[in-house]
């Protein structure tokens, strides 16, 4: 329990790091943004009020009367103050952690608001949806391989998962999402090769048109995955099944099966979840990108439309709410390994 | 470490894996170094501007790969061979066609001096022994000192008609190189361009004839035109230097990091770990992403950047290995003889760690090149230089994919693979010579 609580403490404070150097990071650009916005406002209310403008002598006065209005208002969100100031990072910080992204400069969400939470909250599920199910399948398929090519070191289907584990692993994700499109697009027609569903949400063939528009990218981040995956699996088991409490069982005549599949694979797991938490990191980037390339509606389109338009706002809040996805997910690891290994409770 | 050098090469020259990798970096190694010192330095430079490609097909396929039934014209550009003197100057094109699709269009560029006014007049010596005309254009007077530069094209209206008319009735493409069943006569033709100068002087200067066509080239063009051979070959030295500065880079640094706080323990160490693990802890790419956006693009940012991911790792490995060798009986009897940590660590500690850094740096080099081609594919590579990565951004801007374009989307993944491949490789031997326990599994 202590475990849990000093893990799930340290990822708040990783997330309070990730804010804070996102806003130093950011801070001036955003600066640049909110003012340019403040003037915009300031001078669209005055060309929609022609009797303010008419009671200027001379154009001089009237420029000097909406800089001071951009003044005014710029001080009341604190722009007056520069962005580095404690007070400005600290209140730019909070807005982050409470969501408050302001609005997007160019991109909008499906329903047509350009609130950025607006439009994150439309597209995480998404993410979460693909990056979820090819992670539960990639993890299926690497341990059933990997466990099956362990109790058979050095056949010719051991050598066979290696061999395919350390190429595929070289292969970019998304580039192998460009050959399955041109594969299954292209040359046979099978699976569209724009992911996003063609149906409007609410229809009712929505979800079927979904999943249908799914299957490619979702094939594509299995097929690269599970390689590396079964690769890290065989190798720990490997080491296991050379220790003398495996020998032991062999000896009072435990079934081969039973010994793999069972005892090995537990006494494997704890290193197994460790490592594949920290390749969680790298698997995200690679889904990110896949998404970009199948115009799969999630976060990674959404990263791939941001920064071709460098909508700021858009970008800053994806990665505060993909940060914090990311680190959920390596919390979510860390007290899998708790309970696969008791040790670390005791501790 | 001079003392395990030689074991170590041998070790990665012993394995099949090992010699593989090798092979495959030399190749690049050779194709970097030959596109560095070849004129293609030029082509870097023209690759973002539309105007140095003009001359070249849209997305062709390559020539290598244009066979079969329906096979297209071959994209060529060929220069005249000057002759002639006085008023009369000849410049003329040898052109080997094949069998296959009618090439569609044909351009004459050319640059010519002469006093007085002129004519063009442009013709094509068929492989049957047939004379087409195709143009003749009269050029304005001139003085004869300054060159004159221009274009004659089978396109442009006027053009197209004329020959049109005089084969009657076929069209222009086909009069020239049409065998009368639709397909090409295959063979040698001569566009033979002629200059008869009304005054004292005519010659042409230069002269260069394109045919046009849908295959071109070694590996193709994409839709902006470009050879995308420049392109390739360009990216072999940029992913050589983005992977290996990142993985030198990462490695030293880790190394230095991980080796103080385990040789040093206590506190620092603990300090030093907790900070290791925040870094840890961030998505690398959603960071990377906000630095390229917000600070610079440049390609040795990016290094930088990559770095700033790279080095945790390797500095918790080096420093549970660090710890390891300061509990050795020797490093100990340094230490209590009153050495400076500083000698210490360089000469105890360090030692055991390199061969585990050298295997190191080739596993990261992979890493750093495919972030770097995702980053570029999101849009944020250095613009100035044709990465692998940007490469594929265009291809899937334009939907290459989808639309059949495999020249244009598979060579650059192949490549980054193969440099991948190559380091996996090498990384894969030399972790087997530094690491006994692996060879047993």
């Amino acid at each position: 329990m202590r475990y849990a609580l000093t893990r799930s403490l340290a990822m708040v404070g990783v997330l309070f790091a990730t804010l804070f150097i996102t806003v130093v990071l950011v801070g001036s650009g955003m600066d640049d943004i909110l003012g340019r916005s403040v003037a915009y406002h300031v001078r669209a209310e005055i060309a929609a009020d022609p009797a303010l403008a008419a009671s200027f002598a001379d154009p001089g006065a009237l420029e000097a009367h909406i800089a001071a209005r951009i003044a005014e208002r710029e001080a009341e969100i604190g722009l007056d103050r520069p962005w580095w100031s404690p007070e400005r990072i600290a209140s730019s910080m909070w807005r982050i952690l409470v969501l408050d992204f302001g609005r997007a400069n160019f991109l909008s969400s499906d329903t047509g608001s350009t609130e950025v939470a607006d439009i994150l909250a439309e597209r995480l599920p998404k993410t979460i949806l693909l990056f979820t199910t090819a992670t539960v399948a990639i993890s299926a398929i690497g341990v059933g391989l990997g466990a099956m090519a362990s109790s058979r070191a050095r056949s010719a289907a051991d050598r066979l998962t290696s061999a395919f584990a350390v190429i595929s692993s070289s292969f970019p994700v998304w580039w192998v999402g460009l050959l399955m499109i041109f594969a299954f697009s292209f040359a046979w027609q099978v699976f569209p090769p724009r992911a996003t569903p063609d149906v409007p949400p609410g229809d009712p063939s929505y979800v079927a048109s979904l999943l249908y528009h799914m299957a490619l990218p979702l094939m594509t981040i299995v097929l690269v995955g599970f390689g590396a995956w079964s690769y890290l699996v065989r190798n720990f088991m490997v080491g296991v099944l050379q220790e003398d409490h495996i020998a032991a069982r062999r000896a009072i005549g435990v079934r081969e099966r039973r010994i793999v599949y069972s005892h090995a694979l537990r006494n494997a797991a704890p290193p197994i979840v460790t490592v594949m938490a920290l390749s969680l990191s790298g698997s995200l980037g690679g889904a990110i990108i896949t998404e970009a390339v199948f115009d799969w509606p999630g976060m990674g389109r959404l990263y791939f439309e941001a920064v071709l338009a460098m909508d700021l706002p858009v970008i800053v809040g994806a990665t505060y709410v993909l940060t914090a996805f990311f680190l959920a997910s390596v919390l979510a690891a860390d007290l899998l390994y708790m309970r696969l290994d008791p040790r670390t409770a005791a501790r | 470490m001079s003392r395990r050098g030689p074991s170590m090469r041998a070790e990665v020259l012993s394995s099949r894996m090992g010699r593989a990798g090798v092979g495959i970096l030399a190749a690049l190694v050779a194709l970097s170094a030959a596109t560095l010192a070849s004129g293609i330095g030029e082509a870097v430079r023209e690759w973002n501007d539309p105007a140095a490609w003009l001359t070249l097909p849209r997305s062709a396929v390559p020539a290598w790969a244009n066979v079969g039934p329906d096979r297209l014209a071959e994209h060529t550009v060929v220069a005249g061979a000057v002759s002639g003197e006085g008023a009369h100057s000849v410049a003329s094109h040898a052109l080997d066609v094949g069998a296959g699709a009618v090439p569609p269009g044909l351009m004459l560029e050319y640059a010519a001096r002469h006093s007085g006014s002129a004519l063009l007049e442009l013709h094509v010596m068929r492989p049957d022994g047939a004379r087409v005309g195709v143009a003749a254009v009269a050029l304005a007077a001139s003085d004869g000192a300054s060159e004159r530069h221009g274009r004659v094209f089978l396109a442009d209206e006027s053009v197209r008609r004329t020959v049109e008319m005089r084969s009657g009735g076929a069209g222009a493409a086909e009069a020239i190189f049409g065998d009368g069943r639709g397909g090409a006569l295959a063979g040698r033709y001569a566009v033979i361009a002629e200059l008869h100068g009304a005054g004292g002087m005519a010659e042409f200067a230069s002269t260069r004839l394109t045919v046009d066509g849908g295959a071109y080239g070694l590996m193709g063009t994409d839709e902006m035109r470009r050879d995308l051979a420049v392109g390739l070959a360009w990216g072999a030295p940029l992913a050589l230097f983005v992977g290996v500065s990142v993985a030198v880079a990462s490695v030293l640094i880790g190394l230095a990091y991980g080796m103080y706080a385990g040789y040093r323990g206590g506190r620092a160490d603990e300090a030093m770990m907790r900070a290791n693990d925040v870094v840890y802890a961030l998505p690398a790419l959603p960071f990377l992403v906000i630095l390229a956006v917000t600070l610079s693009s440049s390609i040795f940012v990016m290094v930088a950047f990559l770095v700033m991911f790279g080095w945790v790792a390797v500095a918790k490995v080096s420093r549970s290995m660090a710890l390891q060798a300061r509990a050795r009986g020797y490093v100990e009897a340094s230490r209590l003889m009153g050495q400076r940590d500083s000698r210490t660590i360089l000469r105890h500690v360090m030692p055991q760690l390199l061969p585990y850094a050298l295997a190191s740096i080739a596993i990261s080099v992979p890493a750093a090149i495919t972030t770097e081609a995702g980053l570029s594919f999101l849009g944020l590579g250095d613009p100035e230089y044709p990465t692998w990565g940007q490469m594929l951004r265009d291809a899937s801007l334009h939907g290459a994919a989808a639309r059949g374009l495999w020249w244009w989307v598979v060579p650059p993944g192949l490549m980054i693979a193969l440099t991948g491949l190559a380091f996996v490789f090498i990384g894969g031997s030399l972790d087997a010579a530094v690491n006994p326990r692996m060879r047993r599994a």
